[in-house]
Parts: structure tokens; sequence; C-alpha cells
């Protein structure tokens, strides 16, 4: 079952060609949880064509990096630059109405970012046979296929990861890391990807555990309204 | 902005989407008050202006938690708020979307209602235009709830306790209006202070509303 890109077939399909983009520049970063600041003097540069893995115990923080990564929370000390208006995020939940199909989600997603839905992308995350199903209907696999294929409708060069292969089988994790490199980092585009699970990219791997704060470190009052 | 009305659209017409709830909540009630007050006809056309603006009021609030909830709860809400929609762009989008399904409806179905609280004819034009230049407002007023009460456990509650006292000027000059122009007084008073409401919570609103998502999406 072969339904990911092969070698040259990404060419293809242009919309998924960057223009250059700046390189993630991540330097002297803080990052809290709850007021309670887990990660400090973070700094790393993921350049265009590149991918940097993200390794560290439960709780350590990489969700609340990548959050920070994608401007949803804003860190506590330190500057990022070249992520932003450029990433797409992708968290635990996958952001796919039930009550939609597989393709007026990805229509959807394709119109908020301005871009045409590509045929393509159905075949290439095996989605093609569930097209008309509603999402509410799918496994939690084909699921998880759908919320990745809405990275490729997005069209964004910078992808920031958080657990990308829960609940994909083998052959699936093996189609999603092909995407990732042939279709994605070669062409220009870069991520940030935090997995425990060895995707077979030839990325380098950033431990977390030496960044973590001490438990005095000065909290952010960064707090919800209610 | 398009692509979000229409799924939002899209979404409420589906199974489960809560279209039309509204419109029979104000049927309920519209059918209970004769049963209150009695059949006056002349006391229940006198009040049906009221009934009908304090219901639809109601009718409104129901449908107000499901605005950002469900996108909170599937995870869409972080994703559209790092597209390349402007947060306003969202929040004015949500609230069109909540106007087509709950407002529009209404304001469409209330003279019809009204037969049944024997409102005159005349008087079913004027509930008609205030409704129309009214509701908007509660749904921009209700967008701004939802947003900050996102997150909040059972927040449903908390939202009417919230929207209700916001929505006072509102029910105030909108049956006003409705009231004034079935007794033939002047009505430039009220229709131009429900405009100019409805109009400053379109233009200020969906700026509050995009920085209590950012706030409340931490």
């Amino acid at each position: 079952m072969s339904f990911f890109w092969t070698r040259g077939a990404a060419s293809r399909w242009p919309s998924c060609r960057f223009d250059p983009v700046a390189a993630v520049v991540v330097r002297d970063l803080s990052v809290a949880r709850g007021g309670v600041v887990l990660l400090h003097g973070l700094a790393f540069t993921v350049e265009p064509g590149a991918a940097l893995v993200l390794r560290g115990p439960n709780g350590i923080g990489k969700t609340s990096l990548l959050r920070t990564l994608a401007g949803l929370q804003p860190p506590v000390a330190g500057r990022v630059t070249g992520a932003g208006e450029d990433a797409a995020y992708a968290g635990h939940a996958d952001g796919v109405k039930a009550q939609l199909t597989v393709a007026e989600n990805l229509a959807f997603w394709a119109g908020v970012h301005g871009r045409a839905l590509d045929d393509a992308v159905f075949r290439r995350f095996d989605l093609a046979a569930l097209r008309e199903r509603l999402a509410g209907t799918l496994s939690a696999g084909q699921r998880r296929r759908l919320g990745l294929a809405r990275l490729a409708v997005t069209g964004r060069p910078v992808l920031l990861l958080d657990e990308p292969t829960v609940s994909l089988d083998a052959a699936s994790v093996a189609g999603f890391a092909r995407w990732l490199q042939d279709a994605h980092l070669a062409q220009g585009g870069s991520a940030v990807i935090a997995t425990h699970i060895d995707l077979g990219l030839h990325a380098p791997v950033l431990d977390l555990a030496p960044f973590r704060a001490p438990a005095d470190a000065p909290g952010s009052a960064h707090e919800a309204f209610l | 902005m398009r692509a979000l009305v229409l799924r939002d659209l899209r979404l409420a017409l589906r199974a489960g989407g809560g279209f039309g709830l509204g419109l029979a909540f104000l049927l309920i009630i519209v059918t209970l008050v004769p049963f209150g007050i009695g059949p006056d006809r002349a006391l229940l056309g006198a009040v049906a202006p009221g009934i009908l603006w304090v219901g639809a009021l109601l009718a409104v609030l129901l449908s107000l938690d499901r605005i950002f909830a469900l996108d909170h709860e599937d995870g869409s809400l972080p994703l559209l708020v790092t597209s390349p929609l402007p947060g306003e762009g969202i929040a004015l989008a949500k609230a069109a979307a909540h106007w087509l399904t709950t407002g529009l409806p209404i304001t469409l179905a209330a003279p019809v209602l009204g037969l049944l609280l024997d409102l005159a004819a005349p008087a079913r034009l004027w509930l008609l235009l205030a409704l129309a230049l009214g509701t908007p407002a509660l749904s921009m007023i209700g967008t701004f709830g939802a947003a900050v009460t996102l997150g909040v456990r059972r927040g449903g509650l908390l939202l009417s306790l919230l929207v209700l006292p916001l929505y006072m000027p509102v029910l105030i000059y909108g049956a006003e209006l409705a009231r004034r122009g079935a007794a033939g007084e002047a009505v430039t008073t009220p229709l131009l202070m429900l405009a100019g409401i409805t109009l400053a919570t379109l233009a200020l609103l969906p700026f509050a509303t995009a920085l209590v998502l950012r706030v409340n999406l931490r």
C-alpha cells in the first residue's frame, strides 16, 4: 500500500513549492504552561529544508514549546523568528469536523488558507476512497491521516508537529515520513517534530532535558479571563 | 471568511447542528403566553411585541455556547487562530453565521408568530423591522460572550449571566420601536438608537472578541 509521494512525484504538485523562507530561529527562549516555567535558555535554528526532532520525557514542555512557536502562547522570555505566519501547527486534536465529509473538511481548510484543493492530496494521504465519508465515521488512524493532510492543504512551509504519528499504523507512519522528506523538506519546507518514535528522517534530535527550568523560575501571569 | 461562514452554515444544517432549535423555542414561548395571561385579545396584542422580543432574546441565548465551544472541543479553534484569517475576521464570520442560523429565522418568523398573540398587521411589520435591526447586535454580543467563557466547564449559565445584561439596551429600544411603530407614534429616536447600538457592536466587538480568544487559547 503505497499512498504517499514516491520520489520525483512531488515535482508534479507545484503548489507545494515554497518561496524561500527565513530559518526558524529560537534564542534564549523560556516556555511556561499554566504559570509554571517548564523550559528555559532554549536556543536552536531550523534552516529551510531541515527538520528538528524534539525528545524529552512527558511533561517537559514539548507541546508548550510547539504552541509557543506557533504563536498560540507568548514566550516568557526570549525570541522566536521565522515561524508564526509561516507555520502550520498540528496538535493532539485534529481539528476535524465529524459532521462534514473528508472532502468538505479539507476544502474548508484550503478555503481558509486561500488555496485551491488539489485532488492529489487525497491520493497521497490514502483518503481517495474516503472522500465522501463523514469524518465522524472514520477510524482514529484515518482521522489522523485527514488531520495530517490538512498540513499539505495549508501550503505553509514550517510544520510544527506534536506527536503526528499517534494512532497511525506502521505503513502510514512510513508513508507520512516519506511525504515529509520528499514533498515537504525537499521542497524547501522545514519542520519541528515532537515524537517518541523514529520517523527515519535525516534530522538532528534535540533533547529537551538539559533545558528543564528550575522549580523556582519566575512564573508568568498570562492566565485566561475566567 | 466566506469559507468559515459557509462551513458554520453547513454544520448548523447537518444532524445535531441545532438549526431551528431557537425557532421552536420561540414558538413554544408564544404558545405558552396566552395560557399564562388568559385569552384577553386586547391585552395579548398589547404585550405581544415585548413577549416576542424577550422570546427572541432567550432563543438566541440558547445557541450561543455553540459558537466557539464546538471548535474548541475538536481542536479547530487554535488552527483557525493561526490561519491567515485575522481574529477579528473569525469573530465577524462566527457572528454572521450565528445570525443567519438564529437571528434571521427568528426575525422572519416573529410576525407570523405574532398572529398567535393577535398582533395587528402594522405592528407585525414594525416588529419585523425592529428584529431585523436588533438581532445582529444580539449575535455579535453573544459571540463576544462565548469567547469570554471559552473553556469554562459548564459555561452556559455563566454565559447567560454575562450576556443578558448586555442585551438590555437592544431589548429596550427594539421593543420600544415596535410599540411606537404600532401605536403610530414618532419612531425616530428608538430607530436611530437601535441602529446605532447594532453598528457600534459590529464595529467594536470583533476586536474585543479577537483579543479575548487569543488570551483564552493560551
